[in-house]
Formats: C-alpha cells, sequence, structure tokens
C-alpha cells in the first residue's frame, strides 16, 4: 500500500465531532470529508443566513434552511459514502455526551466566546479522553503571521487570540478558512500518530 | 520563581504567586479563559485560591468570539 492508501484506510475508520457548523465547522468538515473521515457528527441549531455566505460552506440557494441539513447536502457531494450524524440542536451540557461520546477527535466551532468557554471547561472534566481543538480570534485580514496554535496537553487551540471590534474587523472568508484549515489540519495530525509505518 | 507560561519560560521576583496574581501581573483582562495549570483545568472561582509554584507548567487561553 503506499502512504496516501494507508492513510484514506485508517481515516475512514475515524469520527469526528463538529460543535457548531459556521464559517470553523462548515470548511473543516468539508476538508475533513475530502482527506477521507469517515464519519461526522455534526451539531448546530442555527439556520443558512444571506450573512454567511462570505465565509461559510454554503451556497445562496440554500439560505433559510438548517445549518446541519445543508452541509450534509453538500459533503455529500464530496463523498456519497460519508457517515454523518447531523443535529439540529444546539450543542448543552445535557446533550454534548450524547453527540461525542464515540469521536476520536472534537472539533469546536462556536460563535460566542461564552459558549467556547463552557465547552472546553465541559469536555476537559467530562470527555479529557477526546482531544479538543478549539478556534480562538479568526477576524480580520493580513499579517497571517499572528495565527497560531496553543497546546496544552489534549486541548489545541487554533487563532490569534486577539480581541478585535467586529465593526471594524470583520470576519472574512480567507482567514476563517484558513482558522477552520488549522484545525483541519490538527485533526490530521493527531489521527495519523497510528499511521503504521512502511517498512 | 521560574515557570513554564503558554509553553516559554517566565520569570517571577516572587513566588509561589496565585492564578490571579499571574493573571494580573501579565495583564490578562480577557473575560473569557480557559486556565490549566500541570494540565489540570483550574476553575474560575478557585483562580484567587491556587497557588503556581517554582517549575510549574501554567496554560492560559483567551477565548474570542466569533466562528
Amino acid at each position: 500500500m503506499t502512504v496516501f492508501q494507508n492513510i484514506t484506510s485508517l481515516l475512514e475508520t475515524k469520527c469526528v465531532g463538529i460543535a457548531g457548523a459556521g464559517g470553523l465547522g462548515s470548511n473543516a468538515a468539508a476538508a475533513l470529508v475530502r482527506s477521507g473521515i469517515g464519519h461526522l457528527v455534526i451539531a448546530d441549531f442555527d439556520t443558512v443566513t444571506p450573512e454567511n455566505i462570505n465565509r461559510q460552506f454554503y451556497f445562496a440557494d440554500q439560505q433559510g434552511r438548517p445549518k446541519v441539513h445543508a452541509l450534509q447536502e453538500n459533503l455529500l457531494r464530496i463523498n456519497p459514502k460519508i457517515k454523518l450524524q447531523p443535529y439540529k440542536e444546539r450543542v448543552t451540557p445535557g446533550n454534548a455526551k450524547d453527540f461525542f461520546n464515540t469521536c476520536h477527535v472534537v472539533v469546536e466551532a462556536f460563535d460566542k466566546a461564552t459558549e467556547k468557554e463552557w465547552f472546553a471547561n465541559w469536555m476537559t472534566q467530562h470527555l479529557p479522553h477526546i482531544p479538543l481543538i478549539m478556534a480562538s480570534g479568526i477576524a480580520g485580514w493580513g499579517q497571517q503571521d499572528v495565527l497560531r496554535i496553543q497546546r496544552a496537553g489534549n486541548l489545541y487551540v487554533c487563532g490569534h487570540q486577539k480581541e478585535t471590534d467586529t465593526t471594524n474587523t470583520p470576519m472574512l472568508a480567507p482567514r476563517v478558512t484558513q482558522v477552520a484549515m488549522m484545525q483541519a489540519d490538527l485533526v490530521l495530525e493527531i489521527l495519523l500518530k497510528e499511521l503504521p509505518r512502511i517498512p | 520563581m521560574k515557570i513554564t507560561l503558554n509553553n516559554r519560560k517566565e520569570t517571577f521576583d516572587t513566588g509561589p504567586l496565585t492564578v490571579s496574581e499571574i493573571l494580573d501581573r501579565k495583564s490578562f483582562r480577557f473575560k473569557m479563559l480557559v486556565v490549566k495549570l500541570n494540565g489540570e483545568l483550574i476553575p474560575k472561582e478557585n483562580y484567587p485560591s491556587t497557588p503556581v509554584k517554582e517549575g510549574d507548567n501554567l496554560d492560559i487561553i483567551h477565548l474570542i468570539s466569533g466562528g
């Protein structure tokens, strides 16, 4: 087998949780499906709006539809065989375990800092063995060197971690997608540690 | 005391210091934070009572809205 075949046959046995299907979650999910991940659990309560189209993996004709359903449709166009578990629900301490319990890695892709905070605390307390890949600080453009990854045990944080004012520093496709790709690449980094060595 | 703060060596003129004192000295003023001390999560209410000692590994993560 080639290295690439080894990678895809390993990844198709893996399950990744995506908590939130906005700019981070929708784009990270697409990259993971293209990489050959076999199973995604995606949870989001929201619907696609016109303001989402500038950076999220949705199309103009999907406005008004639940994000998890629109994303399911788009991901199945990349790989019709992918196993998807979409939940059109807000992730809460009451349902998070049911959603993400069986995942090998979880990607945090919420919008609000308050949600990021409870989820980081909750995951660290209830599912500490599952690596959690978060994003913090994704607004703006230019000076890409500000983007970084902070690693704290099983917790990984991608982004610039700088407070920005949303009026003057909007979220734009290149950086949002870039941070989503940092998250997706970290998923591969973690999962491919098991990659068998070529003799 | 010397500690590792966010993967970098950091020296303080005194020690031990509490998590709150370190947040203050390093000017971490964000409301939303995750703090891990030697890999263990420190709940917000314990910042003033949790001592950080020589050689400890402290991670302070800022959480910013946007997703």
